[in-house]
């Protein structure tokens, strides 16, 4: 077995537990590459059957369209029941107020609608694509991580998980995150899109696109960024790394445009893919923050 | 590519943060931006070189008060394998981690300071790997730089861990004189050490041969879940979903399914390629029966003349991982391959004291990070083997009924 069908077979392992300890387990498709892959082992899993995960798309209301109409393909194809909880939603009821300003995202916002959502169709765990080499509070995050009634993660009291033993239990109004790809690094995300030859969004693929660089970070100009004095936009060829809201997303100059060139540009890469994320650069532990508020 | 899981334990002065920095970024795994985001954490700090610590210590309470909370995974990948490390902290709730990070490791590096040679911690690393049943331990005689690089305490130090050792149930042990700060034998071979001809430390990950150390004579295929489909394309299709945990599976094989004892044959297996002849560990795939059996999560599918045992009483090596402390008597739920059950402790027959590898047998009580033989009573028959003879079916975790919490880990000794 290569490193790679190792990978596999652990994370159907882990789908297949969830599948089997939960009642209502749901997958949360962002319409980035791991969700996709995700998606993608989760329905070879249980071949011929159906996937037996509804999707859940959190949408900001700021994604590229390339995304969602992606998500729609997708879900189509698999015959799959899809979901969108909606941030837009979440502020017109009021539970969540927008920020201001030209720095403003909706990435926080998230959060609120995600626990609503879970909390409305009575998920009681959600899979996800995220990977302990993406972030340092993500390296110490179970496979199989609790959360309590208020949707929050304790980082400090997690159970021990020893050898494949996954333990799922829980009280009434918790629920589970599930992270089937917890040991796959971004190489081996993209080795087994080239594997699979799983088809992905055309923007993660080199393409020329108006831009413009904020704090070192290159952004797709779109209706939801506002200018700030003294930028101008400039056509580039570059492609996305990772996929989320289109004001906190940066990309990356590429001239990448198939699977094996992305491959080849990243082993010569220097940077790490969450290196241009805004959402990652507002502390040092941003992401334990949001996790433990209750964040993917 | 092959997949290899390593254990790295030790506190933070022996130099193992150094070393897996080192390892990291000698084998170009580590990038700018998480280097110059080291570098500023250290200036930070107040330290004048990079500080890799930080590499591994993400969490605000870490980062506050410099220590390791938990077991924080790393990942590089060689020419020839990708390597996973758990990384493990050395202060106090050790014993708990270790354990934790030790039931998914092929090998452990553990490290030893050249100047301070054998010590309490090296005694219980290596009790604590060999009843977790890790099958090669390297030992990492490290800071060589600070005593010239001399053969003899290098040998000395392996003599000594060598006597150790033997006591215990260890395959294979291997020794690489190394100095991580100054890299060298971690990824180059040293030239300050030519008394030394062994592997460096990349190339020991790279050659370990670890392929046989997986059980391929016993087949043990625990049933996760059972996928059903009735098309006109597949009628009446019915397959059961798991991961092989040992041994060989074909198509044709004669099986029986436990508990019931019904005999079949395997018609088809549908592997994560499609269609197989075979199926062997660690694959998921899913078998399908010539049969209409009754079969369902918590069963098991072995071959006819080779059994799981079934037992109600057994034997088992317990560490405790819990705050709260182990009743004698009280109901625990058993979680075992894809079984669960109630379980009791009846009696601790004895607790091993983890400094003199001695066996005490008249304290009975269990709280955290001991770890005591004892004896488990079951609400049923439990499908397993010895924990020598199968990691997977030969181990379990008990847990709270109140708290849902994993409150120990279990290794079944008879």
């Amino acid at each position: 077995m290569t490193h790679l069908d190792e990978l596999e077979s652990e994370a159907i392992f882990i789908i297949r537990e969830a599948y089997a300890q939960f009642e209502n387990p749901c997958i949360l498709y962002s319409g980035g590459k791991d969700s996709i892959v995700l998606t993608h082992v989760a329905a070879k899993a249980f071949l011929p059957a159906p996937i037996p995960f509804t999707l859940v798309h959190i949408d900001t209301g700021h994604n590229f369209p390339e995304t969602l109409n992606y998500r729609d393909a997708y879900a189509r194809k698999l015959n799959a029941n899809l979901v969108v909880g909606s941030v837009q939603d979440s502020i017109n009821r009021g539970t969540v107020a927008e920020e201001k300003g030209p720095q403003a995202s909706r990435n926080r916002l998230q959060t609120t609608t995600l626990l609503e959502t879970i909390q409305q169709h009575q998920f009681d765990a959600c899979l996800t694509g995220a990977r302990r080499d993406e972030e340092k509070a993500r390296a110490k995050e179970r496979i199989f991580s609790h959360r309590d009634a208020f949707g929050q993660w304790q980082p400090k009291h997690q159970r021990p998980e020893l050898w494949n033993i996954l333990n799922g239990k829980k009280s009434y109004g918790e629920h589970f995150r599930i992270f089937p790809l917890s040991n796959w690094t971004e190489l081996d995300i993209w080795l087994y899109i080239m594997q699979e030859q799983i088809e992905l969004p055309e923007l993660y693929y080199a393409h020329e696109r108006d831009c413009i660089i904020r704090n070192g970070v290159i952004l797709a100009v779109t209706e939801h960024i506002s200018l700030m004095p003294g930028e101008h936009p400039q056509a580039m060829s570059i492609r996305f790394r990772t996929m989320g809201d289109a004001t906190i997303t940066g990309a990356v100059r590429s001239m990448a445009t198939n699977t094996q060139l992305v491959i080849e540009e990243l082993l010569n890469f220097s940077e790490t893919e969450r290196g241009n994320r805004m959402d990652d650069k507002r502390s040092e532990t941003s992401m334990e923050d949001r996790k433990k508020e209750g964040y993917f | 590519m092959e997949l290899l899981r390593i254990i790295t334990a030790g506190s933070v002065d022996d130099g193992k943060s150094t070393l897996i920095g080192r390892l990291l970024y000698d084998s170009q795994s580590l990038l700018t931006d998480q280097l110059s985001a080291l570098e500023r954490s250290s200036k930070k700090k107040g330290l004048s070189a990079i500080d890799f610590s930080l590499l591994t210590d993400g969490l605000k309470d870490e980062i506050e008060q410099g220590i390791t909370i938990d077991v924080a995974y790393r990942y590089f990948a060689t020419g020839k394998r990708k390597c996973i490390i758990a990384d493990t902290p050395g202060h106090v709730q050790y014993t708990r981690n270790f354990v934790t990070a030790a039931s998914g490791a092929n090998l452990a590096l553990l490290l030893i300071d050249a100047r301070k040679g054998v010590t309490e911690q090296t005694r219980r690393h290596s009790l604590i790997a060999s009843l977790m049943g890790i099958k090669h331990l390297v030992f990492c005689i490290n800071k060589m730089d600070l005593v010239d690089y001399q053969e003899t305490i290098f040998e000395d130090i392996r003599k000594s861990v060598t006597e150790l050792v033997s006591k215990l149930e260890i395959y294979d042990v291997r020794f690489i004189p190394m100095s991580a700060l100054q890299g060298e034998n971690l990824v180059h071979r040293s030239d300050k050490m030519p008394w030394y001809t062994g592997w460096g430390l990349l190339e020991t990950l790279e050659n370990t041969h670890i392929s046989s150390d997986r059980n391929m004579i016993d087949g043990r295929f625990p049933v996760q879940t059972v996928i059903r489909v009735n098309t006109s394309e597949t009628p009446d299709y019915r397959a059961y979903a798991g991961q092989v945990s040992s041994g060989v599976f074909r198509v044709g094989d004669e099986v029986v399914v436990m508990p019931s004892g019904f005999c079949s044959r395997i018609s088809k297996i549908f592997g994560a390629k499609g269609y197989a002849d075979t199926a062997e560990p660690p694959q998921s795939v899913s078998i399908i029966l010539e049969d209409d059996i009754d079969v369902s999560r918590g069963n098991m599918i072995v071959k006819k003349n080779n059994h799981a045992s079934a037992l109600q009483q057994i034997d088992v090596m317990l560490c405790w991982l819990d705050m709260s402390v182990m009743q004698l008597g009280r109901r625990y739920v058993v979680r075992h391959t894809t079984q669960e059950l109630k379980g009791m402790i009846k009696d601790v027959v004895y607790k091993i004291n983890i400094d003199s590898f001695s066996r005490n047998e008249d304290e009975k009580e269990l709280k955290m990070n001991d770890i005591a033989r004892v004896k488990l009573q079951l609400s049923q028959p439990l499908l397993c083997d010895t924990y020598r003879l199968n990691r997977i079916t030969g181990s379990l975790i008990l847990i709270d009924e109140q708290t849902n919490n994993t409150v120990a880990s279990g290794m079944i000794m008879n």
